[in-house]
């Protein structure tokens, strides 16, 4: 079978005991683990791997985050995610007059290294995989977690993960960006060229539709968005010099899984094909693993209503089953309780339980690319082509002939970003015909009038606690080493061909806040602002 | 989403629209979606809307709202963080308290709704959440 990875000890066969092949289809077609890739990365798929189930967890302070990650873990999760609050992912100190409100309640706060050190306490990092949200910060808080894990005896090059670190989506969807589109391309760079150099396990950027998505694009507009954006970064990573082979392996994707079943399959088929197409033939890669298009799945939060919350449960695990018939590596699944609050305990535990049950009860899994052959299924794929390729025209021509000037046109035009509201607005209005129905929203009400369920509620405490634990790092450093050190991220930010993780580093051992990194580095860099429109 | 009605005797007749409508994001949230749909629908009703944009504080929305004399305004946050920003909002009018109709949306759970509304906001709306 195409030099397929050894099977999982799992009889593979039907509940009444048909036995089920790898994957089907004619000989002389295109099987999984072949260029294009359009079924599936691998020859063996969920025979030999599952995927991971990794969810997306973070609140309170980081002891509390930390608790709920060994809970994770002892319940079969396989890898971890991280969810930072929102004065984290804009660069702001807990005690920043912007953050009030805010501390720790979308996530965790994590200000200095000491909070990043409890985060992941007495959690093995070079046996479980981490993932972490963040962006605009990205480098200062990549930093912290490499000195922290190296602090507990992690060894760098065996630390694997992934760095979301996608800043061209925020400019276009999610809107977390603190530096001007060119600096934040330079601190994606500096990070990728770093991992290249020193970190063989950890994925440096997931480049990621799912926030263009829940803005309010369409699919093909996710699609074809998200893997301009990632040929943008090819194209950053050459400029710096970088050989394709050298770093392509390791960007991965990130994509959304909405409620539309048979769309979204398509959509990670095409998203294969294309990507190993374009790095082939225009970015000459030649690397299996550079042409090989492998991502996360979440299913679609903005698919989730506030009426009827328990109906959630429904909509996630067909999306879900979306996501593993389209080939996903790993998929965190929402809770039922989302739209109100962060979830429950509980409602985490039935989201990973709808993995579970797709994993294991289902029989999916034993089987690569099942829709396969579908001619509906076919034609859809083929059709997310054509429209992503005719988008893509679109960003060349933006960029004279580059994606990655593209790009930075269409964010600092607002082209993307009215492309997407554009489609949002589309949306509702189909929403409030009737013609695009969402039950419990505009059809089978009854039920709506019942007493919401139990949510998560974020004490103003962590306000408190986080705040008097970062003045006590305040005090316990030397303040000498921390001007020192934030006068090096002064100065390599001022020099364009520096690599920044170093000073970082240094910086964050120092205790510095990341407050005070991203302030250092916006002196040189800038504060960016988009025109509103509506 | 409903078809916003605003039924309040308070709105200005002379202008030739329905009315001026301020519709803010305060705090670090950036989810723009639901702000700038509601924008969108209020201005096809006939209202004049002015959208602030990202990363307001309590105190820009209001001097906006007095800046653009307007009828209404709109709240949006998918944060959570309603009852630290909407009550201050509220209390940040020259006279201590806004009489102008204002709702806020976003993820907002009841008993947080609940007392939103009780500090200063007509009413509240909670809309989908992404991560």
């Amino acid at each position: 079978m195409f030099g397929a990875a050894p099977e999982r000890d799992h009889d593979f066969e039907t509940m009444s005991g048909i036995p089920v092949e790898p994957v089907y289809g004619p000989d002389d077609h295109e099987h999984p683990g072949q260029y294009p890739y359009t079924r599936g990365p691998y020859a063996s798929m969920y025979r030999s791997k599952l995927w991971t189930m990794r969810m997306f967890a973070g609140f309170g302070t980081a002891i509390d985050t930390n608790r709920r990650f060994k809970d994770i873990l002892a319940n079969g999760g396989d890898g971890l995610s991280t969810a930072f609050d929102l004065p984290s992912l804009m660069g702001c100190d807990s005690d920043h007059p912007m953050s009030v409100g805010e501390v720790g309640r979308c996530g965790v706060a994590v200000d200095t290294q000491a909070d990043m050190e409890d985060l992941f306490a007495g959690i093995d990092l070079e046996h479980t995989t981490t993932s972490m949200t963040i962006n605009a910060p990205a480098a200062p808080i990549f930093a912290m977690f490499i000195a922290a894990a190296e602090k507990a005896g992690a060894r760098r090059g065996a630390i694997g993960g992934t760095l979301q670190n996608d800043i061209l989506k925020e400019y276009q969807a999610q809107k977390e960006y603190v530096f001007p589109p060119r600096p934040s391309l330079r601190l994606v760079r500096d990070t990728m060229t770093f991992c290249a150099a020193e970190m063989p396990r950890w994925h440096p950027i997931s480049v990621s539709g799912y926030h263009i998505r829940e803005a309010g694009s369409t699919a093909a507009q996710e699609l074809a968005f998200t893997l301009g954006n990632g040929f943008a970064y090819v194209e950053e990573g050459i400029r710096a010099g970088l050989a394709v082979d050298d770093f392509a392996p390791r960007l991965s994707f990130f994509f959304n899984a909405h409620v539309d079943f048979f769309e979204e399959i398509a959509k990670y088929r095409a998203a294969r094909r294309i990507w190993a197409r374009w790095m082939r033939d225009r970015y000459g890669a030649v690397r299996e693993r550079s042409l090989q298009l492998r991502f996360h799945t979440q299913t679609a939060g903005v698919s989730l209503t506030a009426q009827q919350p328990e109906v959630n449960i429904v909509r996630t695990a067909i999306e879900a089953l979306a996501g593993v018939i389209g080939g996903t590596q790993s998929l965190h699944t929402n809770s039922m309780d989302e739209t109100l609050a962060l979830p429950t305990q509980k409602a985490a535990r039935i989201a990973l339980r709808t993995q579970q049950v797709i994993a294991y009860e289902t029989r999916v899994a034993n089987v690569a690319d099942p829709l396969g052959g579908s001619w509906y299924v076919e034609e859809l794929t083929d059709e997310m082509e054509r429209r992503a390729e005719a988008i893509f025209a679109t960003i060349l021509d933006m960029g004279d002939g580059s994606m990655l000037d593209g790009a930075v046109k269409g964010v600092e035009d607002g082209w993307y970003q009215g492309e997407i509201a554009d489609a949002a607005y589309e949306l509702e209005r189909k929403l409030n015909d009737g013609r695009h129905v969402v039950v419990g929203v505009n059809r089978f009400l009854e039920g709506n009038e019942e007493p919401q369920p139990e949510t998560l509620y974020i004490d103003d405490e962590v306000e408190r606690m986080q705040i008097k634990r970062l003045d006590a790092v305040r005090q316990d450093r030397d303040l000498s080493a921390v001007a020192r050190a934030l006068d090096t991220i002064r100065a390599d930010a001022a020099d364009p061909e520096a690599n920044l993780m170093p000073a970082l580093m240094g910086a964050s051992q120092a205790m510095a806040t990341l407050g005070e990194m991203m302030d250092a580095m916006g002196e040189v860099f800038g504060r960016w602002d988009e025109t509103a429109r509506i | 989403m409903d078809d916003p009605t605003i039924d309040d005797g308070r709105l200005d007749q002379d202008r030739g629209t329905r009315g001026r409508v301020l519709v803010a994001k305060l705090g670090l949230d950036g989810h723009d979606r639901g702000v700038k749909v509601v924008a969108r629908i209020l201005r096809d009703a006939g209202f004049e809307v002015i959208y602030t944009g990202l990363r307001q504080t309590p105190h820009t929305v209001v001097a906006a709202a007095v800046d653009e004399d307007v009828d209404a305004i709109g709240l949006s946050m998918l944060s959570g963080a309603h009852l630290a920003l909407v009550p201050p909002s509220s209390s940040c009018w020259p006279n201590g308290r806004c009489t102008y109709p204002s709702w806020s949306a976003g993820s907002s759970p009841s008993g947080i709704s609940a007392a939103s509304v009780r500090r200063g906001c007509r009413g509240t709306r909670t809309g989908s959440v992404g991560e």
